[in-house]
């Protein structure tokens, strides 16, 4: 039998990973190191080449170049029968001529253990389906067969598991439940997850680090909180969330934080929030979340003079879209703690916030990057 | 109120006309396989069961039906290990000659069955091979093939190819993949080219006829025995695989109910 | 070994090694014995087709002379049962398409739940043997038979006159037992139409006979061609129906060449009317197919 790689453990290691198709990269050099026993989520639009790169980590998809790595073992090309990686799919692929039971033994008996009884219920309790062992796939919910297939994948223990947007299928409650199931599995079994998906809301709330994917490359790597609050390229920015990107140009320094005079207005970014290169004509984008800014107090960071053009009430926030002097619509969320329920269209307004949520990225950037909808192609 | 009736259901009352057109044919076959006749099975004489009874009474008869069956396993057996073995070909792999292969399975769907019997035996006279059985067999597998891969095909396709990656990526390699995934979900679409494949043999006549010599064929017995009269028993036996026939479908199609509950 | 990696799919996962020789390997015993069976005697019937007689005046020996003119010496003799041939699969084509198409529409959209059983059903009475179904259509239409005693008690048919042994009986056979092949195409053209699309047609201001004339049979129309195909192909090469049920004037280009190989043992001439048939039919296929424009039939 060919070597089923029990017992090789460690940390994940990608180097200078690349897929092509003909002239098409669809994995560009891709280098990260997974650590093990954290849940990790490759987060992207689709054809970033997060799937490509779960693939290839599987075993289902060969590498044009670079390696793959479980600690010290090479497994680069190896067999997926011989990788210690087990892999949940997106539409589930349970065997629908095999019972629940024998879909969840599968691997067990392919490794060649004889008396698999016992970890197969242990692992359908896990997910709380063991009596429907006996039945047949097409039987079950969509939310069970993913649970199903969640178990026929841990029951193996591997080294490392990988999802394909396994939520994608899935209701939002489902899904919401579900996100949290996988989480507490990961911690309650300590195996790495890898998770790829396009939902950043799913990401952020599973993952230990994402790493965000655009064409093949990472753009950035990080926790949550680390890539929400800090993001280091328009993409990034644009795709976590929604931002505020204004142009804007150095003026000068007061000592380690930046003064950048945006149409008028003096914008402080603090030392450390600047992640820009530096550019020969001193343009920078300024970016600040809806969330952080204020239309009813007054902070240290303030652009002027916008005005109303849209209100939409979204229950727990109210969402403002403001039209600026230089005809840029900004966005403004303020949560709905009474404070700006008198506003309405047309009305004039400041744009405050705390210095400490600015971020400046590079000026010469394009500032759609990583938004969702392009309308051209609408 | 009759006539809304009448146009509401129009479509149902014709199609209920066109399953009796269907299926009076089949009544007289049954019916005339009770028929008290001596040699010829044309008018009717009276009602027995002497002829089931006694299914191999007329000469000739059961003979033929042996025949019929022997070339008939023999021809689908062949006729489907070749013709699986090209469908899992065309529709797991890419290759270059792949719309050559098509073309050339579909032609001889496409042939005059005349064309095809005649072109045969004039290749076997010529090799100096007389007609006979295994002529007849080897003129069966030909035409059989195509409409094997045809049907293996079209199971193949909807196959799922990420429950073989799912299997592999369970520790099973490519054999146990085969043996344990693939081949038993493509397993039913095998069947069905086998049970296309025999039906197919059994009841060919035209190719046959040219093919097998003085070797008699169930067909070939009813068409030689209609210029003087056709024994009862024939109707015997072609109730009995017609009532056969409909057993097996039903059945499978009872299976196949059963396990989507 | 080889084998079953062959037939596992796989996307690129060898270890760098390809096999691209694996599908040749699947390919090559099926096709081998379609060349050596199909292909080269097809070939071998062009070369008869213009064989002349040998010199020796053997019955049945014959000698490569190129003799093209063969074909025209073929069709000259058999003009006549080559257009009744033509004219006959058309007719039980057309009269097939009149009968299946409204079976396949009943079975594709109103048939419920016992969906699988009609079609069943439909299949079902071609379990019987192919001759004897022509038989008893013999029996039917006899002059003892259900049909001619009714038509003959309501004065449309006189009492000497009868139905078998005519042409009448021979497209009636032909039709009954080619129905299955339209039947089926066209019911698996209609079942993949989306009733959403018809519903749609309905909320757009469309009567029934316009849904019908404007969605549904233009969406069946691959199911159309490929029964009709089905269906015509054969018939026109059939001749057990012409035997059992018609009379020498009603001889079709099938018995002319059965009867060209087996009892004349004129070899060439029997293989130009092959060719001339495949010919014919290839020809009235290619028009029919680029005017309807669906080009997979496989």
């Amino acid at each position: 039998m060919a070597n089923k790689a029990a017992g090789t453990k460690g940390d994940l290691r990608l180097s200078n990973l690349t897929k092509a198709f003909g002239d098409f990269k669809a994995v560009d050099d891709l280098s990260l190191i997974i650590p093990e026993g954290s849940f990790f989520a490759l987060l992207g639009p689709s054809g970033c080449g997060k799937t490509t790169t779960l693939r290839m980590i599987a075993g289902l998809e060969e590498p044009t170049s670079g390696t793959i790595e479980i600690g010290t073992t090479d497994i680069t090309y190896e067999k997926p029968y011989s990788r210690p990686v087990n892999t949940v799919f997106q539409n589930y692929a349970l065997f629908p001529h095999l019972t629940i039971f024998e879909n969840v033994a599968f691997g067990l008996r392919r490794r060649g253990i004889k008396d698999v009884k016992d970890e197969v219920t242990k692992v359908l309790n896990l997910v709380e389906l063991g009596h429907l062992a006996d039945r047949k796939p097409v039987q079950l919910s969509g939310g069970q067969q993913q649970r199903i297939a969640v178990a026929r994948a841990i029951v193996n223990r591997p080294a490392l598991l990988l999802l394909d947007e396994p939520l994608g299928a899935l209701d939002l409650k489902l899904r919401r439940q579900m996100q949290i199931e996988l989480k507490w599995i990961q911690t309650e079994v300590g195996l790495t997850f890898v998770h790829v998906t396009h939902d950043q809301e799913e990401a952020m709330t599973m993952a230990d680090t994402i790493a965000v994917m655009n064409e093949g490359r990472i753009e950035q790597m990080g926790s949550p909180v680390e890539l929400y609050e800090s993001p280091k390229t328009v993409f990034v920015a644009n795709f976590l969330g929604q931002s505020n990107l204004v142009k804007g140009k150095i003026e000068g320094v007061s000592g380690s934080d930046l003064q950048v005079s945006v149409h008028g207005n003096r914008i402080i970014v603090p030392a450390g929030r600047n992640f820009a290169a530096e550019n020969s004509d001193k343009s920078v984008l300024i970016g600040i979340r809806p969330e952080k800014i204020s239309i009813e107090h007054s902070e240290a960071n303030t652009l002027g003079d916008g005005r109303i053009s849209d209100i939409s009430f979204v229950g727990v926030s109210t969402q403002f879209i403001i039209e600026m002097p230089w005809g840029q619509e900004l966005t403004v969320f303020e949560q709905n703690d009474g404070g700006a329920s008198h506003l309405q269209k047309g009305d004039t307004v400041q744009l405050s916030w705390k210095p400490e949520f600015t971020f400046a990225l590079d000026g010469t950037a394009d500032v759609d990057a990583g938004t969702s909808v392009n309308p051209e192609e609408l | 109120m009759i006539r809304r009736w009448f146009s509401k259901n129009l479509i149902k009352i014709y199609a209920f006309l066109a399953f009796v057109y269907l299926f009076i044919p089949i009544a007289y076959t049954m019916a005339f396989s009770f028929n008290d006749a001596g040699k010829s099975n044309l008018t009717w004489r009276g009602f027995t069961f002497k002829n089931w009874q006694n299914p191999c009474g007329a000469p000739e008869v059961c003979s033929a039906l042996g025949n019929s069956l022997k070339i008939g396993f023999l021809a689908t057996t062949i006729a489907t290990i070749l013709g699986t073995m090209i469908a899992f070909a065309l529709g797991r792999h890419r290759f270059r000659g792949r719309s050559t292969v098509n073309l050339l399975i579909f032609l001889p769907m496409a042939t005059p069955e005349i064309v095809l019997g005649a072109s045969l035996l004039a290749m076997f006279l010529n090799l100096g091979i007389n007609p006979g059985f295994w002529p007849t067999v080897i003129a069966h597998v030909m035409f059989c093939i195509s409409f094997v891969v045809v049907t293996v095909k079209a199971r193949i396709a909807s196959l799922d190819p990420k429950l073989e990656e799912a299997a592999m990526d369970l520790y099973a390699d490519e054999m146990e993949t085969f043996r344990r995934v693939t081949l038993p979900l493509v397993a039913p679409g095998i069947f069905g080219a086998a049970l296309l494949a025999f039906s197919l043999s059994f009841d060919d006549f035209i190719i046959t006829n040219f093919n097998s010599g003085t070797l008699t064929t169930f067909p070939k017995f009813v068409y030689i025995a209609s210029a003087r009269g056709i024994p009862a028993q024939a109707n015997v036996i072609g109730s009995s695989m017609f009532i056969l026939a409909l057993t097996i479908v039903l059945a499978g199609q009872l299976v196949n109910r059963r396990k989507a509950r | 070994m080889a084998f079953i990696a062959a037939v596992t799919k796989r996307s690129s996962i060898a270890r760098g090694i390809k096999r691209p020789s694996t599908p040749y390997l699947l390919l090559i015993p099926g096709l081998a014995w379609l060349f050596l069976f199909f292909v080269y005697p097809l070939i071998n019937l062009a070369s008869t087709s213009t064989q002349t007689p040998a010199a020796s005046g053997e019955i049945g020996a014959y000698v490569q002379s190129f003799r093209f003119a063969n074909y025209f010496d073929a069709i000259s003799g058999a003009k006549e049962q080559f257009i009744r041939s033509i004219i006959y699969a058309l007719i039980a084509t057309v009269i097939a398409l009149a009968i299946s198409y409204p079976l396949a529409y009943a079975i594709a959209f109103k048939s419920g739940k016992w969906k699988n059983l009609l079609l069943v059903l439909v299949v079902a009475p071609f379990f019987t043997s192919f001759l004897l179904r022509t038989i008893a259509w013999k029996q039917i239409l006899g002059d003892q038979g259900p049909v001619v005693t009714v038509l003959r008690f309501l004065h449309i048919l006189s009492p000497q006159a009868g139905l078998t042994a005519s042409a009448f009986a021979v497209v009636t056979g032909m039709t009954y037992n080619f129905l299955p092949f339209m039947t089926l195409p066209l019911y698996a053209s209609l079942e993949r139409i989306d009733p959403r699309v018809l519903e749609a047609a309905g909320d757009l201001y469309a009567n029934a006979i316009t849904t019908f004339r404007k969605v549904t049979f233009p969406l069946s129309m691959p199911g159309v061609v490929a029964g009709t195909l089905l269906t015509f192909i054969p018939a026109a090469g059939d001749y057990i129906n012409a035997t059992l049920l018609g009379n020498p004037r009603t001889k079709m280009i099938g018995n002319v060449i059965e009867s060209r190989f087996f009892e004349i043992v004129d070899y060439p001439t029997a293989a130009a009317l092959s060719f001339l048939l495949m010919a014919a039919i290839l020809v009235l296929v290619a028009v029919y197919v680029r005017r309807s424009g669906t080009e997979e039939l496989v």
